[in-house]
């Protein structure tokens, strides 16, 4: 019980992974802001956001359902902090793991979007009810390829646990290159569960103001930032877990070491590709997600099931 | 969810200025848009009348922070029509040397804006760093960034020194090849080019019947430019292609104005390079007219249309100002019609519109009892309006018309 609760509220539950969501969200801010040939913030600016944010007061729109209004931010944030308890970090053996804790990991990661859309629909206002309808839209866009991206790794692995996959490819470190094309598959569509360019829709500034988090203000807004950056890590944690499951077995401090550059390297790649494209409109979003993401990602299972085949 | 009405103003992130358009959507499909305009009236119009040639030129060059040089060269061009001055040649050299340079900051900034609008602010802050090149020119010529006070009545006010021309020149290469790289970019980045193309379409005829002007007609094959048709200036005798395109959306009016941003390197080039000598200025006199003028000029939005009338003092009796913004707006909801939500901010970005400078159709006068300023109704305005007249010795009692 103590454990457990260590587990989920120190380590490498809440305090840790809002400590990494800060740093990278700092990380992510300050490589964009260089890509684009800017200064970028101070080390310190994500958690003087935070704070400021929590001071700040915390209006609720008077139409919405106010207990809704207050724990849909929660709601997200754990969430988002549940699901790291099943990725396996620097071992090959995660906090707790069972037989399908994949999917255990991506339904939960499913989690804050849908609070996203319900919370811009419960603030009855008319950016946020678009925005949220956008947040729906666009999850049923890439939701099916990034589960087929992130499930095809597994057809090799014949398993749904998330460590006994780190195992397996453990054993054979270069069957990892055959899921290249999945990985990019899994890296487009976190952008669009993340929210960020070119998958920025539901919160398109320039057309809908604040998108679904227009009437969210003070700490409820600051709680929605954290559960996005954290959900930033928990994403960077799987993407690399799935993909780039190698020196797992270097003991606690390389491993560390070896898991920060990786998380790092996926914080790189998500900042590349936000200053690389704009951001799409909702229907060609739609139509690019169906017509290219859905049938590679359908490419790797079934190139997956003839080497599975051949390998074994 | 049904139809519903947005609003997309007086305060929204796409807006850089208040104005206020209210968008009906079924989905995210845009069903109709009311335009509303009149945020920014700030009676220059009125205020010129008030105050000598001089004072008015500097107020006329507030009307708008990016095209400063425009309406205050438009207005110059006017009062001297009416004073028969001659402007040496060099001070009319050095007049579209800013000019020109106005145009590229004005269109670097343009795309940078249009960059923002669809997301892709990577676009903002390289075009925006390289318009500081221009800004540090304009600064290094006129002393200032964006007022510059240029224009005097007669010609010039600084001088460009043979180290300030050879600084042009160096610029220029810097800044042409920048504007290829980004001419690259514009023609070869997919996601631009998917949220550009095709988008806020515009045909040919609509853009004539319309009255559009500047890129936004140019993008639609409508080939008319102020400074061939018409030349002012030292136009006449710096060689300069007229760009236009054929793709009649946003896509379209994005490749005019980088093509014309290297049309105006080449210019700027060729009227440093034939800098006639002499002077730069002639002596004005203080009081013009009486007489009127009307003055065109194509501003990096569109032609720019200002009307003098002078009465023989040192205060012009009427000033009237057309700036682009107001022939471009009405294209706007003809640009939107089929067209989706997330569109509206880079079409409406597309016409490079300028509020402040388009807005002068409220007139706050005192009411004809005296008693309190604020907007009077067309009838009252109407009797104001005779009763005007009739003490400038016209009559106008007679003529009937029908007030709604």
């Amino acid at each position: 019980m103590a454990r457990s609760l260590f587990y989920i509220i120190v380590f490498p539950g809440f305090i840790f992974l809002s400590l990494a969501g800060v740093i990278v969200e700092y990380i992510d801010r300050i490589l964009y802001a260089r890509f684009q040939n800017r200064q970028g913030p101070p080390w310190f600016q994500p958690v003087a956001d935070f704070i400021k944010l929590l001071s700040k007061e915390c209006i609720i729109p008077e139409e919405a359902e106010p207990r809704l209004f207050s724990a849909l931010p929660l709601v997200a944030l754990t969430a988002a902090v549940t699901a790291i308890l099943y990725v396996p970090l620097w071992n090959a053996n995660a906090l707790f793991s069972f037989e399908g804790d994949l999917v255990i990991v991506i339904y939960l990661l499913t989690l804050p979007t849908i609070t996203f859309f319900l919370a811009g629909w419960n603030s009855t206002s008319l950016y946020a009810m678009i925005g949220s309808v956008r947040t729906l839209t666009q999850l049923f866009a890439y939701e099916v390829p990034l589960f087929m991206g992130i499930l095809a790794p597994t057809i090799l692995a014949e398993t749904w646990s998330l460590s006994g996959l780190v195992r397996y490819y453990g054993v054979h470190p270069w069957y990892i290159l055959f899921n290249i094309p999945a990985f990019i598959v899994s890296l487009i569509a976190i952008q669009g569960k993340l929210e960020k360019v070119p998958f920025d829709i539901p919160e398109a500034e320039t057309e809908i103001v604040g998108g679904t988090f227009t009437e969210y203000s003070g700490r409820l807004l600051a709680y929605f930032r954290m559960a996005i950056d954290i959900e930033m890590v928990v994403c960077a944690s799987l993407l690399s877990a799935v993909f780039f499951p190698f020196g797992m077995r270097l003991g606690h401090a390389a491993g560390f070491a070896l898991y920060a550059v990786k998380v790092l390297c996926m914080v790189f790649l998500f900042a590349i590709i936000r200053s690389l494209f704009a951001r799409l409109r909702i229907d060609q979003m739609v139509s690019f997600c169906w017509k290219y993401l859905a049938p590679l990602a359908l490419f790797q299972i079934a190139l997956n099931f003839i080497l599975k085949g051949i390998l074994n | 969810m049904g139809k519903v009405t947005i609003p997309i103003g007086p305060q929204h992130p796409a807006l850089k200025e208040p104005e206020s358009f209210a968008v009906t959507l079924d989905g995210e499909k845009i069903v109709s848009m009311v335009a509303n305009l009149g945020y920014n009236h700030r009676g220059v119009e009125k205020a010129c009348e008030g105050r000598t040639y001089t004072q008015a030129l500097y107020l006329i060059e507030r009307i708008c922070g990016i095209c400063s040089h425009t309406h205050s060269t438009c207005f110059i061009q006017a009062v001297e029509e009416i004073a028969a001055l001659e402007v040496p040649k060099r001070g009319l050299y050095i007049r579209t040397i800013v000019a020109e340079l106005e145009r590229m900051h004005s269109h670097l900034l343009w795309l940078g804006v249009a960059g923002h609008e669809i997301g892709f602010d990577t676009l903002l802050m390289y075009s925006w760093r390289d318009r500081e090149a221009v800004m540090d020119l304009l600064a290094l010529l006129t002393g200032n960034r964006v007022h510059y006070g240029m224009n005097v009545l007669g010609g010039s006010k600084r001088d460009i020194s043979p180290e300030q021309a050879k600084q042009i020149l160096k610029v220029m290469d810097v800044l042409e090849e920048r504007t290829k790289y980004y001419i690259q970019v514009a023609t070869e980045e997919v996601t631009l080019i998917k949220r550009l193309a095709k988008v806020g379409t515009l045909s040919h005829d609509d853009a004539v019947k319309l009255g559009a002007v500047g890129p936004t007609a140019r993008a639609s094959n409508v080939d008319r430019d102020t400074r061939r048709d018409d030349p002012y200036a030292a136009y006449a005798e710096v060689p300069f292609k007229v760009i236009t395109d054929g793709h009649n959306d946003v896509y379209g009016r994005t490749l005019v104005r980088v093509g014309e941003l290297m049309e105006s390197y080449k210019m700027v080039r060729h009227l440093v390079k034939n800098l006639p000598e002499g002077p730069i200025a002639v002596k004005a006199p203080r009081k013009v007219g009486p007489g009127e003028a009307v003055s065109r000029y194509e501003a990096p939005r569109g032609e720019d249309v200002h009307y003098v009338k002078a009465n023989g003092t040192e205060k012009p009796e009427r000033v009237k100002v057309r700036a682009p913004t107001l022939a471009n707006v009405q294209a706007v909801a003809k640009m939107l019609e089929n067209g989706y939500l997330a569109d509206i901010p880079i079409v409406i970005a597309a016409i490079d519109p300028c509020f402040s400078c388009t807005d002068r159709t409220t007139f706050a006068v005192k009411n004809p009892d005296g008693k309190a300023a604020g907007f009077i109704d067309w009838k009252s305005l109407r009797e104001y309006s005779i009763k005007w007249h009739k003490n400038n010795g016209v009559d106008f009692s007679k003529m009937r018309i029908k007030i709604k």
